[in-house]
């Protein structure tokens, strides 16, 4: 399967399998012009199976999706088709407006102007919680 | 700016200065009686309460100070779709601290975040109330004098009962505090108070079913109401309400030192006929709850530099 070198833009390598949709979902790629490749269960060394998203544009990406959904994540920054830098992906302590409460008695329930904001409470288990409500996230 | 909105919030060195301060209140309330003379506390509940409201009420006329607010939604302008951060703001202007009970949890700290006086919590939905922990805690500590080597039995609605949420928080930091978890299937602990608070920090806790064969052991008996409010259906309320009932039979076999607690109000949970039992400390509770109050209106105004 061949899929276009990019000469200008982005890609999300080393996504455990079946978790590129998530990250190309809650990214907001669908709402991108320009080329959006997602590759899944590629063959990989060190993972067995991965998932890669290549974006044909240098577009400001959330890190924070990323090693909410996904730590393990590298994003390559490529330029005039050379990889540029490459940056590994940290858990963030917050998540803002990324993932919503679903509790129906949190106060993000009745005030719609509220963030959304999760943090980080179990780093090993990776469990966030609401800061309103300490609701688990989904 | 300080508030009080879970009760980690504070530190135990903290919780210990407060209940120094209580207990000094107790032995000397001329001492405090103008403290917050000229200083004014809203009451800002969103859902009906009698006791807690009260119990900030008379706190504040203790320490000389004065009280402003409302009871009830629909006396507020949250009734007419205003937020809780414009609330807290526009409250700031006219009082030095704010008490809110609210039904939807994690209001208050949406309040604390806007206003630019202390906020204390009152109660929000299910999730906290950390006032009626220190009530909690300043009645243990002149019961018991002490918080560690307890045996705390908790019984009752442990599902949605936010009093015993707060009260495992306070307790789990303390030396040797043993739990024993007594409810109906349908209620009990939630699995993430079991693994964020008991489980990581190693605390030991037995479920059971059964309030009698629990009852030996324990140094504490923390009885709960089934509230009807947090419940969505009314079928399950009413299969659920009568689960324990606390008589004096059923306390044939309980410690002589047994410390029997209820957040109150009770509906029958437990039987008229223990109120006589000197191991009853419900209504020593509500009282602590007043001096608890006072205590922590009197630190969060220090350190907002308002007396």
């Amino acid at each position: 399967m061949n899929i276009d070198a990019i000469q200008n833009g982005i890609v999300l390598d080393h996504i455990t399998a079946g978790r590129g949709m998530k990250l190309y979902d809650l990214l907001g790629l669908e709402k991108l012009n320009c080329s959006v490749a997602i590759i899944k269960n590629v063959n990989s060394k060190k993972q067995g199976k991965k998932d890669i998203i290549k974006i044909d544009e240098e577009i400001p990406i959330n890190l924070d999706v990323i090693g909410y959904v996904d730590p393990g994540v590298i994003v390559n920054i490529i330029r005039d088709g050379q990889l540029v830098e490459k940056r590994s992906i940290e858990m963030p302590e917050t998540l803002t407006n990324v993932i919503f409460c679903r509790n129906p008695r949190c106060i993000t329930s009745v005030e719609q102007e509220l963030d959304h904001v999760f943090k980080l409470t179990d780093r090993v288990n990776k469990v966030y919680r609401c800061l309103y409500c300490e609701t688990k996230a989904p | 700016m300080r508030s009080l909105i879970n009760i980690l919030d504070f530190s135990v060195e903290e919780l210990q200065e407060l209940i120094d301060t209580a207990n000094d209140i107790i032995a000397r309330p001329e001492a405090y009686s103008q403290v917050c003379r000229g200083k004014k506390l809203a009451t800002l509940f969103f859902e009906p309460s009698t006791r807690t409201r009260l119990s900030f009420e008379a706190a504040m006329y203790e320490l000389g100070g004065n009280v402003i607010g409302f009871s009830e939604a629909n006396s507020s302008s949250a009734a007419k779709g205003e937020s809780v951060a414009d609330t807290a703001k526009t409250i700031s202007c006219y009082a030095d601290i704010i008490a809110m009970r609210h039904p939807k949890e994690g209001a208050p700290l949406v309040a604390a975040a806007n206003a630019s006086i202390p906020v204390i919590n009152a109660g929000d939905g299910g999730h906290n109330h950390p006032t009626q922990t220190l009530a909690d805690l300043l009645t243990i500590y002149r019961e018991k004098g002490r918080f560690s080597d307890l045996t705390v039995g908790l019984c009752g609605d442990l599902k949605f009962g936010r009093t015993v949420h707060s009260l495992i928080n306070a307790l789990s930091r303390y030396e040797n505090v043993r739990f024993v978890l007594i409810s109906p299937e349908e209620l009990k602990l939630p699995s993430y108070v079991k693994k964020d608070v008991l489980r990581r920090q190693g605390i030991p806790y037995e479920q059971t079913t059964d309030l009698e064969k629990a009852m030996p052991d324990l140094d504490i008996l923390y009885m709960t109401r089934v509230q009807r409010e947090r419940f969505f259906n009314e079928e399950d309320y009413l299969r659920l309400k009568d689960s324990y009932i606390l008589t004096p039979e059923k306390l044939k076999n309980a410690s002589k030192d047994l410390c029997i607690m209820h957040p109150l109000p009770r509906v029958n949970e437990i039987s008229v006929a223990v109120d006589d039992d000197p191991r009853a400390c419900y209504f020593k509770q509500v009282l602590n709850g007043k001096y608890m109050r006072m205590a922590l209106i009197m630190k969060l105004l220090k350190e907002a530099g308002r007396i």
